[in-house]
């Protein structure tokens, strides 16, 4: 169980096989996401994606590693994690693209960012806080902007 | 200024539902002991203890000594810069979903262009 997800959707004018390429092949995740990207759509494999902050300083380098790739339908990666590991669902974030086909020419894409699985709470007491668990990124967000509303009183 | 990877320790700090819920405590309280922060948690002094300096080290909450104790309360710019992150990493998906939509319907176009010319 994951203690959060982001979860975030568009509606693209173009079919599925035309999003499923602009969202995995290399030189196509260069337009949309980072400045570099050593990946592959393989399962299993591992690359980087580098950001570039505004031609300043040094770049930001952040590991992936390819989960599912079930073409044009899903597409997972793992990332986030420190360069020395292997990813796993304790020290990385999942990334999941899940498209699916509103019309011929017409696709609706939904990405799901979630992470990271609480394992070091004990199982008995997972119960009490399943609510919590649930909650989406989105609503903890919300959250804390109504916890800082008291102490501004 | 933020690239995915530089959020790294808040993202970690308030993923976990136990630092949230002390968060929580700590609102409603305005300050409170580790032990007396212990009694309204599933968890051990030890490991609250741990969380507590976590989220001190990502400057949510601060510690203070009164006398014996060690007193800690939510950090107010701490919770405000949070608040600001979290909701960038929502907004920075969003601008990556307008991105592969633009990119996806420009191919799109081309290609039946193509087809039809």
């Amino acid at each position: 169980m994951s203690t959060y997800t982001i979860e975030r959707a568009v509606d693209i004018d173009a079919p599925v096989e035309v999003v499923w390429r602009t969202i995995t092949e290399p030189d196509q995740v260069l337009r949309w996401f980072s400045d570099a990207a050593d990946i592959e759509p393989r399962p299993g494999a591992s690359g980087t994606l580098t950001f570039r902050r505004g031609g300043e300083g040094d770049p930001s380098v952040v590991n992936l590693t390819v989960v599912d790739v079930d073409p044009p339908h899903r597409y997972s990666f793992r990332w986030n994690y420190p360069s020395d590991a292997i990813a796993n669902p304790a020290n990385s974030l999942l990334v999941t693209f899940t498209l699916s086909p509103v019309g011929p020419e017409r696709t609706s894409l939904r990405v799901e960012e979630t992470g990271l699985d609480a394992l070091d709470w004990p199982d008995e007491q997972k119960d009490a806080y399943a609510e919590e668990h649930r909650q989406g990124w989105q609503t903890l967000a919300d959250r804390l902007e109504k916890l800082l509303a008291p102490t501004r009183d | 200024m933020s690239t995915p990877a530089s959020d790294d320790a808040l993202w970690e700090a308030v993923a976990d539902p136990t630092r949230r819920k002390l968060l929580d405590l700590l609102v409603v309280r305005g300050q409170a002991t580790a032990t007396t922060l212990t009694v309204d948690m599933p968890v051990s002094r030890q490991a609250i203890s741990k969380h507590l300096v976590l989220l001190q080290r990502v400057g949510l909450i601060e510690a203070h000594k009164e006398g014996r104790e060690v007193l800690y309360r939510v950090r107010e710019q701490g919770l405000a810069e949070a608040t600001d992150a979290l909701s960038e990493v929502a907004r920075r998906w969003d601008r990556r979903l307008q991105a592969i939509k633009r990119l996806a319907e420009e191919a799109h176009y081309e290609e039946t262009h193509a087809h039809r010319s």
